[in-house]
């Protein structure tokens, strides 16, 4: 417990809580017994891995439980009122009140048959907390304190009409509606662009602040939860691994799996340098596209790729990454330019390219889980290529097929008669991978192919990557807004931003001061682990000057 | 607002391009049937002569394709020709009956459209209870009856046993509203029974699919109460399957009429195709079935257009 709330009132206090989910006809335990406390004013944030239990938590502090689980023992209790065995209209009654929630995709959380402002004033309204117009305006004050742009006017909008970070700072607005004691924020920055979640976090730093609205804080996103707790308590597998102020548990982490939580980033390969004066495999040259009728979002892209190297490209959503990769893989013909491989000019469209072409330059996704056909055999999604590319057949196909999940690491005996839906979103990846390699690429494109993936998991990847790199003489274009990811294994850096390359060169040069501006606002829009990070950052840019705020 | 336009616009286009292939159909169809249809007119006691000359006074002697267009040109501006039995005007022959089937139609929709939705919502409001469960094997039960049957079931219980309400829905036009009503009853409450289950059902689900999605949650921890997370938050989201199954629906209220007008003696379209059919009677059957097609494409359309108007996305452009 952190000092400065020693005096405070608890507000809540969880004990021994346990939750089960029903699964294959079958009850299974998913919350084994966590306490928590929380005092008024208190910001606390649950970190974890995906399966930690950290949101299902979260809900129950609401006396919530999802379709499918059911709180099986234990107590909740909120400022004196025991939620196991209050009834449904109690709980309701709390509801958006006194506990509210912020979702972690806004976009998918508002109605959007309903303007934003009339979803904000539903709570309000139907407490008879206020009257219509009274709320509205409580409502357009509220968008102005967390800095939403045209404050009167952006509620009447329709939440399609407003952009991601916006309407997360909208959601954060509406969980104020009612002034309540406690707000739950589920992973609230986790789908922004870093330079977006810089601006959304300050914006909750502040109003919880203002009002002194206690907070439980669920992300897996250490450096984030470092800005905004003021203790962290850290799950596994739906039991507590240990819980200290913020500060201390930074410093000095007790446990070992925190401290290996901790040294997730700590993976790094040296950087390669281009060869010199060599051809390179794949070059990108004065690439102009756009889809269908629409504006142009490549705009005189031009980049080159070398043999056994890894260029990352990243840039903010919409900045033009995915829409590189296509035209590399002739899925979306370019309008201008053209792209190069080994010196030889690629055909626009993957219809003209040669089987040859097709093999050298092969694609690993960002959903494992909808990149592979669940219906399938892991044995065919991988034999399938190989079948296709190399004309194997018969024992000769079950060899390679076994011979690609050993590289994988994955036991072939084991995995070879598995469907997808069996295995974990590491083991997806890594059959997404298998798949890309029995083409026997020279060229692999990953799209965001670790951010989907916990960050213990997410490293296996990388290392894996990594060693195949090695041992294959693979050349990577990795594709991703993680800069942690870029860190630890490219050589070159493209920076992209609205369809336009902004700055490229090798990684030391990039990370390098001095950037170009908007290099340099990505990076520094990077969370770090120090808990004083974002207040220095807000203070050195100005608090109008961040995130999509500086854009303009 | 302009992209809505066009889009309608388009919609009504390709609604009139498969009403024309429709009209081929429904022509050249008639065409192969075996037999003559001057012989066929004049029965057993045709001579080759009589025959001819029937021929030449129909017009049957100009090639197909001259037919069809002359056909097509008069069915555009209303005239379908004349009955080939009674010799009196297509459009009169069943001008008045259309309507009679359309007042029928609207009847039971008026009762049935708001019955299933609202009943929809109720159920997927109690999904999974007691009433839930009696509801859906009620309707279901009063869907799987044939029409036939319901009709006559009703007849003996509402009319015969308790004379509440005619067996017979016979018209006359010196009737007052509220008789008319009264006197067709009957009918369309039996139509009611046919199509209720199916809106009913589709409500229902379109509902229960989306209880799972983010804002329903939301909405639930704003402490929405569950009848408001259900009509505030998931029906607005659920319409547009809704109103394809009630445009399907409707359109069956108008074209699947024939049995319920058989037994309620009701002078809709319905017993005129039948008689036209047993009679032989070609241009009374191609109108009808060009009035069918036309209605089910124009429900369609509309279905489409609602289904555009509820989707806020399209509504309010960005």
């Amino acid at each position: 417990m952190s000092d400065k709330f020693k005096n405070a009132p608890v507000l809540l206090k969880i004990k021994d809580l346990r939750i089960e989910g029903y699964s294959e006809e079958t009850w299974v335990p998913i919350i084994k017994g966590v306490d928590l406390t929380l005092h008024r004013g208190e910001v606390m944030g649950l970190i974890g891995e995906s399966g930690a239990g950290k949101s299902t938590i979260g809900a129950a502090a609401m006396g919530f439980a999802r379709d499918g689980t059911r709180i099986s023992s234990g107590s909740i209790e909120f400022d004196g009122m025991e939620l196991t065995t209050a009834s449904e209209g109690e709980k309701r009654a709390l509801r958006g009140a006194r506990i509210a929630y912020v979702a972690q995709s806004a976009a998918a959380s508002f109605n959007p048959a309903h303007k934003i402002i009339d979803q904000h004033t539903e709570a309000p309204l139907h407490y008879r907390i206020q009257k219509r117009l009274a709320a509205q305006e409580d409502a357009m004050e509220l968008y102005e304190r967390l800095r939403l742009p045209n404050p009167k006017e952006i509620g009447f909008r329709y939440p399609h009409q407003v952009s991601g970070g916006q309407l997360q700072r909208a959601m954060t607005a509406m969980a104020m509606a009612c002034r309540p004691d406690l707000i739950i924020f589920d992973e609230p920055t986790t789908a922004l662009d870093v330079t977006t979640q810089i601006e959304v976090l300050a914006a909750i730093r502040d109003i919880v602040d203002q009002f002194n609205t206690a907070a439980i804080y669920i992300t897996h996103d250490l450096a984030v939860v470092a800005q905004m707790a003021d203790t962290i308590k850290v799950l596994l597998k739906g039991e507590e691994v240990e819980q200290a102020p913020t500060a201390e548990m930074l410093d000095n982490p007790q446990e070992e799996y925190t401290k290996s939580l901790w040294a997730v980033r700590s993976f790094q390969r040296p950087q390669k340098a281009r060869p010199q004066g060599a051809t390179p495999l794949v070059s990108v040259q004065h690439v102009d596209a756009s889809y269908t009728g629409g504006d142009k979002v490549l705009d005189d892209v031009s980049f080159d790729i070398h043999e056994g190297m890894t260029v990352a490209v990243v840039g903010e959503s919409g900045s033009g990454k995915s829409t590189t990769a296509r035209v590399i893989t002739g899925l979306l013909p370019p309008t201008q330019g053209g792209v190069m491989f080994k010196g030889e000019a690629l055909p626009p469209s993957y219809k003209d390219r040669t089987k040859d072409q097709l093999r050298q330059a092969q694609m690993i996704y960002q959903m494992a889980d909808t990149a592979l056909n669940p219906k399938v055999r892991i044995s065919e999604i991988i034999g399938r290529p190989a079948q296709f590319y190399s004309g194997l057949s018969g024992t000769k196909l079950k060899a390679r097929v076994d011979e690609l999940l050993d590289l994988i690491e994955l036991e072939p005996s084991k995995y070879y008669n598995r469907y997808p839906p069996e295995l974990s979103g590491g083991q997806k990846q890594r059959i997404g991978i298998a798949r890309a390699l029995a083409a026997e690429p020279s060229f692999i494109i990953c799209d965001e192919v670790t951010s989907a993936l916990d960050q213990l998991v997410a490293e296996g990847i990388l290392k894996l990557l990594d060693r195949l790199q090695r041992e294959l003489n693979l050349a990577y274009m990795f594709i991703t807004h993680d800069l942690a990811t870029v860190r630890s294994i490219a050589d070159e850096v493209v920076v992209m931003q609205h369809g336009r390359v902004v700055e490229a060169g090798p990684k030391d040069v990039m990370f390098t001061p001095p950037h170009h501006p908007y290099t340099d606002l990505l990076l520094s829009s990077v969370p770090e682990m120090d808990p004083n990070w974002l207040t220095t950052l807000l203070e050195e840019r100005g608090v109008d000057n961040v995130g999509e705020a500086a854009d303009v | 607002m302009g992209d809505i336009t066009k889009l309608i616009a388009r919609r009504l286009g390709f609604g009139l391009l498969t009403l024309l292939v429709i009209s081929i159909i429904i022509f050249f169809m008639v065409e192969l049937l075996p037999g003559d249809i001057a012989e066929a007119v004049l029965g057993q006691g045709a001579t080759p002569e009589t025959v001819a000359a029937l021929r030449e006074q129909m017009g049957l002697n100009d090639p197909a394709l001259v037919r069809y267009f002359s056909w097509l040109g008069g069915a555009v501006v209303g005239d379908f020709g004349n009955s080939i039995v009674t010799g009196a005007r297509v459009t009169e022959v069943i001008g008045e009956r259309f309507i009679n089937t359309l007042f029928l139609a609207a009847y039971a929709a008026v009762i049935a459209v708001p019955f299933a939705v609202v009943l929809g919502i109720i159920v997927a409001l109690l999904r999974n209870t007691l009433f839930d469960r009696v509801a859906n094997v009620l309707t279901l039960t009063s869907i799987s009856s044939p029409e036939f049957f319901l009709g006559y079931i009703l007849i003996l219980y509402l009319s015969v046993k308790t004379s509440m309400f005619p067996a017979i829905a016979s018209l006359s036009s010196d009737m007052s509203f509220p008789e008319l009503l009264h006197r067709t009853f009957l009918p369309a409450l039996t139509l009611v029974l046919v199509v209720t289950a199916h809106m009913m059902r589709m409500t229902r689900a379109a509902i229960i699919n989306l209880l799972a999605s983010p804002y329903i949650e939301m909405a639930r921890l704003k402490g929405t109460p569950p009848w408001r997370v259900i009509v505030r938050h998931a029906l607005p989201n659920a319409w547009a399957p809704i109103i394809n199954v009630i445009a399907l629906n409707l359109a069956y209220l108008i074209t699947g009429v024939v049995l319920v007008e058989v037994v309620f003696v009701y002078p809709g379209i319905g017993q005129a195709l039948v008689d036209a059919v047993s009679k032989r009677d070609f241009p009374v059957v191609q109108a009808c079935c060009l009035i069918f097609a036309a209605t089910f494409i124009l429900l369609n359309l509309a279905a489409d257009v609602g289904a555009i108007l509820t989707n806020p996305r399209l509504r309010h452009p960005k």
